[in-house]
């Protein structure tokens, strides 16, 4: 069943050299109790995009549709219903935390300000989320600086599960930490996943991560949405040629069976006032004319978006 | 992994430091080689002393804080270690280089970048102003930098361009051995391969010997020819690209292929592992990995074991190593 619907959503951030598009015209949709990654490389607006849709910052245009209720501008005490089933677990343990808060506190927190608990019941409830995401209850009282990365996640984890949401922005979750913490921490996201039925954005660079976590993916380009589909497909059968080669440069641990890699020219344009078009077009080998005209994203393959005019001849479809 | 014929020869090598009161252990008897035209690849997590190798073989370490206890550091039959710091300073930048893992901070923010570059090539090769800019253009050219950017400053520049000019900077001297610290952990997939390749076709022109510092597995191997695995301090494991991929036999490498998702692959949980490493100041008794390792007996625990022979190719510090391989299914550790 349908959770959220992100339709034609922008954001654009006006700024003294242009206004940046970051966010440009993206539509997707995401199922109760399932994930959705959110790739691209670094500036590409899926952290924008993560924080848009919660409403951590206002669109500027587009809709976003929780639960079949439209909530692009919502009032504030709309907004207070809201946070109780959206939240958001951010990159950085390490600056998300309030550094004079204790464990505790930190978990206590939003349980008595959205009035979920009382100052009896507090105790038990915030033992009941350390217990659930795996942090010893003699942490209680420590504050973040004494917890390493993994574990201060894990206190943003608790913090984000508090008012027993429906559904979750994970911000690059465990881009800072090591691998082996790493695993950890997305171990613990798959297991809540499926006793709280939760359902994920999930936000990272790290296609290998958001490979073994999603079952969709969308890609994103310098604030368009250039690909979307079933996971396994998408690393299967990538259709747009910014996805084939973001697939093709990941360095695998697989020395057996090297890939063929498509090594791109160029850098990354510029997100301020671009051109219409498709924003790939300046480093894809296949740009042709058609390519500076805008781009829609169509089904080529059943649930498998591209947007790409091109993609249909080249593939072969 | 052949020591006669090796232009690097680190042999038993112990960095500490003093911090608070209290001594890091931070490099524990590491002992690896390496020959000229191949890449070795040092792999370990945050913290595990990766940088610190690097940073003893150019002997910049900070003072007083940070002491080399003891090891020899061989390169092309001279003991770095024993050199006054004029000669070493010709070492630096002529004979073995350095790039650092951010490209952000490297360069200088007020200097042109050309510049950046032909300083390097005027201090080593005591050049006159005109061939220094003539070579420093020469080097941007082969980074893949158009020669007509040599006016411009580090901020007019992305985060790949910018450490193409490191590397550019690194290599402006025609080194003999280049020291790489995690050089594209700050860039995205794309813009990596493209600074990987990139390295790939310089270190074969020139004939390099490099050391590739990482964390990703995936770019090890890519790049690498040969492996150590580093743990709180002490090479773990040890050998060609071939047998550390195909066939690891150190729990802490097994454990580590199966934290990373992989992507030929789709399972359904890591086998992470579980815990921490160890704190530096206050290290276990007899295994470093002991604490975390499922397959830890009392000897373990007990008794530092030593770096044991699989075969010619490879190394590995455990004593339970054949037993764990023949035994092993790719699983928990």
């Amino acid at each position: 069943m349908t959770l959220l619907e992100i339709k034609n959503l922008k954001k654009y951030f006006p700024g003294s050299r242009g206004v940046v598009h970051a966010v440009d015209d993206v539509t997707m949709s995401i199922n109760e109790g399932e994930t959705m990654g959110v790739v691209g490389e670094s500036g590409c607006g899926k952290s924008t995009l993560g924080r848009t849709v919660i409403h951590l910052q206002p669109a500027t245009d587009g809709n976003v549709i929780f639960e079949g209720k439209d909530i692009t501008n919502p009032t504030k005490q709309e907004m207070k219903e809201l946070r109780q089933k959206m939240q958001i677990i951010f990159q950085d343990p390490y600056s998300s935390l309030n550094p004079r808060m204790t464990v505790g506190d930190t978990i206590r927190e939003p349980l008595l300000l959205n009035g979920r608990c009382t100052k009896e019941t507090v105790d038990d409830e915030c033992e009941r989320l350390m217990d659930l995401v795996g942090i010893a209850l003699r942490l209680k009282d420590s504050y973040p600086h004494e917890l390493d990365g993994g574990r201060r996640q894990r206190v943003g984890i608790a913090r984000a599960l508090a008012l027993n949401p429906k559904f979750i922005v994970c911000d690059e979750p465990v881009s800072a930490m090591d691998v082996s913490i790493q695993a950890q921490i997305l171990n613990l996201l798959m297991d809540l996943q499926e006793s709280q039925n939760l359902a994920y954005m999930f936000i990272t660079h790290n296609m290998a991560v958001v490979r073994h976590i999603s079952k969709n993916i969308s890609v994103m380009y310098l604030g368009q949405l250039v690909e979307t589909s079933p996971t396994d497909e998408l690393f299967e059968t990538p259709l747009h040629p910014y996805t084939q080669a973001l697939l093709s440069a990941i360095p695998t641990t697989d020395i057996l069976h090297p890939k063929k890699r498509i090594v791109l020219k160029g850098e990354i344009t510029s997100p301020i006032d671009p051109e219409p078009g498709c924003r790939f077009a300046d480093r894809c080998m296949y740009a042709t004319e058609a390519c500076r005209q805008p781009q829609k994203l169509e089904e080529l393959l059943p649930g498998h978006f591209v947007s790409c005019c091109r993609a249909k001849e080249l593939n072969h479809l | 992994m052949n020591s006669e014929k090796a232009f690097l020869n680190i042999e038993d090598l112990v960095v500490e430091y003093v911090s608070g009161g209290k001594t890091v252990h931070a490099v524990n008897g590491v002992t690896f080689d390496l020959e000229k035209g191949k890449t070795l690849g040092l792999v370990g997590e945050t913290g595990a002393g990766k940088t610190t190798i690097a940073k003893a073989i150019l002997r910049l370490l900070p003072e007083p804080q940070a002491t080399v206890k003891n090891g020899r550091i061989m390169l092309d039959g001279d003991d770095l270690l024993t050199f006054p710091e004029t000669k070493m300073r010709n070492v630096r930048g002529n004979v073995v280089t350095m790039v650092f893992q951010d490209p952000m901070t490297a360069l200088n923010p007020i200097m042109k970048v050309g510049d950046q570059i032909a300083e390097v090539i005027k201090k080593h090769q005591k050049l006159e102003n005109k061939t220094s800019r003539e070579l420093a253009q020469e080097m941007l050219e082969m980074v893949g930098i158009p020669s007509a950017r040599y006016d411009e400053y580090p901020h007019q520049f992305s985060g790949g361009m910018k450490q193409r000019v490191v590397i550019a900077m690194a290599l402006a001297c025609n080194p003999q051995l280049l020291l790489a610290d995690e050089p594209t952990t700050a860039l995205d997939v794309t813009i990596q391969a493209q600074v990987l390749d990139m390295m790939e076709d310089l270190k074969n022109k020139y004939n390099t010997a490099m050391i590739l510092i990482t964390h990703d597995l995936g770019v090890v191997g890519r790049m690498c020819d040969d492996v150590a695995v580093i743990y709180a301090g002490e090479v773990l494991e040890y050998g060609t690209r071939k047998e550390i991929f195909l066939n690891p036999c150190h729990p802490y490498t097994i454990g580590l292929f199966g934290a990373i998702p992989d992507l030929s692959v789709s399972t359904r949980r890591l086998a992470n592992i579980e815990g921490l490493p160890p704190d530096p100041t206050n290290l276990p008794e007899g295994c470093c990995f002991s604490p975390r390792c499922s397959y830890a007996t009392d000897e373990c625990r007990k008794n530092k074991p030593s770096l044991q022979k699989i075969n010619d190719d490879h190394l590995c510090r455990c004593p339970l190593a054949e037993q764990i391989r023949s035994g092993k299914n790719g699983g928990e550790v």
